[in-house]
């Protein structure tokens, strides 16, 4: 919004001379104000969104203060409430599923954009459109019957015997956990990586590749060392969306992370999430403290979207500099 | 252009009859997702009887009918577990009047189990399932299970404990139920509809927890009666107050709220798991509608109590073929006179 008014002026000096009228008549400011609106919106959802959670969650808020974020206590019999096991929960998953779908999701997008012939492109992209309108329930019932039982008959015996001493591979499988619920996420996230990045990676002007090409280079160079680097900053925005719908992904993951409130090193073990924790026991809360700590929680999980964003972008300005710099 | 009239017709047209069918005196209720199989039927042949009378009952959970019905914005709740004094408190300083806990039918919980090798119907005393859920019994072949069950070949293998991980009334029975036999239980968790568990997983729903016990050797898990009926899931017996091994059932179940109904409260706020009777299942309990006991609209009241009356008599018929257990006889004869007291 705030970008938006001041591009306007540099229209050109033929807009700024012509009368309001005239610009309302043709339409132009009309479709300003219009999308403009449009784009407040999102804005105006925002804050009202924080605003409202800031308000239901007074209570544990008076109460606990920032001991909330550092408690590792769930219990709504005592009206003792912690988010940090959440927040853990909610971090490895994510952690876990952008590790595993990332390199997955960019390169199958690099394969559909660059190297296959379209006419098989356009097909699989039409399976992965179709991937991506799955309901979220369907991948966790997936998650249930056949990665939760290839995690306990595969996956931890091929990973336990020879990296037991490891401590994020050690301890007990039970099907569920952080690991299981990182893999379903990924599944999750694959199909919008490689959707946005292909497009993304189709959009880059052809005379960079002919251009790469024409200097000598083979087909996989001027793909990997110059439409990958052109396409760079549209391929984190997959990354970001990915993020986002893994952070707030709910009915997934509560069906295969064990839904246990703890913070344990190995990925074996059950955790929680935030977003798992609010849809499960919202509805059965009662008590106005119990009620607004599931509130506070929902603020938590915003502020954590928010900052690991933040982060995100962060490494994007960092390593996109570093880049010009090699090029330079 | 003409399409679009005609469009527009059929929508008004819709809408018109969707007021239609609204018209004639609509009652609002929220709560409880347990009877909600029963509460719809009853809703729905009470209307085909008194066709001017509509209810619309929301199961958004047993939390949310409680709220709703604090907040006045439903005619009645619906709850697993009775209100408790914060809330009945709550009710009358924000609605000026009581509120009436009338039970409905009856519910209970089972223990469910999938052990490799193991086909028989095991027994559980009390000290076993709160044993086993606190986590100080950890191995299936532990005295305090092999105990009650000679004859069965119990494994050496590690426990795994599953429980719901959504806030549910079947938790709430189960946690009752551990909190009444065993001391410790009540101190270190608790009862409630989510609970600080010591040991286990969390899995969302009767068909989760009994997914994951299915899919998981070793596992013990608890699930609603009619949810283990429907789906022929195996469960075990429990040891009850007088020391015989019930195994659940309609009658067992019936026969714990008749033994209860003795020393049962005015407001049938009561819990009636570990209920005195040789033939009672232990892990049983009401279900209740939540009404005030003043009504300001006329008409919206007459049609609350002729619905609770018709509800506790002929309504009862339709309990058995849903998988709930009726109310016995003691009980239904002292709420028809609370119907009476509703002004």
């Amino acid at each position: 919004m705030a970008t938006a008014t001041p591009t306007l002026p540099s229209a050109g000096p033929v807009a700024g001379s012509r009368s309001f009228i005239s610009k309302l008549r043709e339409g132009d400011e009309i479709a300003r104000l219009v999308t403009f609106l449009f784009a407040a919106s999102v804005v105006l959802i925002t804050v009202l969104l924080v605003y409202e959670l800031w308000i239901n969650s007074a209570l544990p808020r008076h109460k606990f203060g920032l001991h909330f974020f550092v408690t590792e206590v769930w219990d709504p019999v005592m009206d003792q409430f912690g988010a940090l096991p959440f927040i853990y929960g909610t971090v490895v998953t994510s952690a876990v599923a952008l590790c595993l779908a990332v390199p997955l999701g960019i390169g199958a997008a690099i394969f559909l954009a660059e190297l296959a012939p379209p006419r098989v492109s356009d097909t699989l992209e039409f399976f992965i459109d179709l991937l991506a309108a799955v309901p979220s329930v369907i991948y966790g019932v997936l998650g249930v019957f056949i990665v939760v039982p290839l995690m306990r008959q595969v996956i931890y015996p091929a990973l336990n015997k020879p990296f037991g001493f490891l401590p994020i591979f050690k301890g007990p499988s039970y099907g569920v956990g952080f690991l299981t619920a990182g893999i379903v996420l990924a599944i999750m996230l694959i199909p919008y990586i490689i959707s946005v990045s292909r497009e993304v990676l189709l959009s880059v002007p052809r005379d960079q590749r002919e251009a790469a090409l024409a200097l000598g280079a083979t087909r996989w160079e001027s793909t990997w060392k110059v439409v990958v680097p052109f396409a760079k900053t549209g391929i984190m925005g997959s990354v970001f969306l990915a993020l986002a719908r893994a952070l707030g992904e709910t009915m997934a993951v509560t069906m295969v992370i064990g839904n246990t409130p703890q913070i344990a090193a190995s990925l074996f073990a059950p955790g929680y999430s935030i977003a798992a924790v609010i849809a499960n026991e919202f509805t059965e809360a009662t008590g106005e403290l119990y009620t607004q700590s599931l509130i506070a929680l929902g603020l938590v999980l915003f502020l954590l979207t928010f900052v690991l964003n933040g982060l995100a972008r962060l490494l994007i300005i960092v390593t996109t500099q570093k880049g010009s710099k090699v090029r330079a | 252009m003409k399409r679009t009239a005609l469009l527009l017709a059929v929508v008004l047209f819709g809408c018109s009859l969707a007021v239609l069918a609204q018209s004639g005196l609509l009652i609002n209720g929220a709560g409880a997702t347990f009877p909600y199989p029963i509460y719809s039927k009853w809703f729905d042949v009470y209307h085909q009887k008194n066709s001017s009378i509509n209810f619309n009952y929301q199961s958004l959970g047993s939390g949310a009918g409680i709220r709703q019905i604090i907040e006045g914005t439903v005619d009645f709740g619906a709850t697993d577990g009775p209100m408790n004094d914060e809330q009945l408190k709550a009710f009358q300083d924000k609605r000026g009047t009581q509120i009436l806990h009338f039970p409905t039918v009856l519910g209970a919980d089972v223990p469910t189990y999938n052990i490799p090798g193991v086909s028989a119907s095991l027994n559980f005393t009390p000290e076993a399932l709160a044993g086993i859920f606190l986590g100080k019994i950890t191995k299936w072949n532990d005295p305090a299970i092999t105990g009650p069950n000679k004859g069965v070949n119990l494994p050496a293998n590690d426990i795994i404990v599953v429980h719901r991980s959504d806030g549910s009334g079947t938790t709430y029975i189960w946690t009752d139920y551990l909190s009444k036999v065993s001391e410790e239980w009540k101190n270190k968790v608790g009862k409630g509809t989510s609970v600080n568990w010591p040991v286990g997983l969390g899995a969302k729903g009767n068909e989760l927890v009994s997914g994951m016990v299915k899919g998981t050797p070793n596992s013990i898990g608890y699930v609603e009666l009619i949810y283990a009926a429907q789906n022929n899931i195996p469960y075990g017996t429990v040891k009850n107050s007088e020391g015989s091994f019930v195994k659940a059932d309609l009658a067992s179940v019936s026969a714990a709220a008749a033994g209860a109904s003795k020393d049962m409260p005015a407001d049938f706020r009561v819990s009636i798991t570990n209920a005195p009777g040789k033939t009672a299942y232990p892990i049983s309990s009401f279900t209740w509608l939540l009404v005030p006991e003043k009504i300001q609209d006329a008409k919206k009241r007459d049609a609350l109590k002729g619905f609770v009356k018709w509800m506790l008599t002929e309504g009862q018929g339709y309990a058995e073929a849903l998988s709930y257990a009726k109310l016995p006889k003691e009980v239904i004869a002292r709420e028809l006179k609370v119907v009476d007291s509703i002004q």
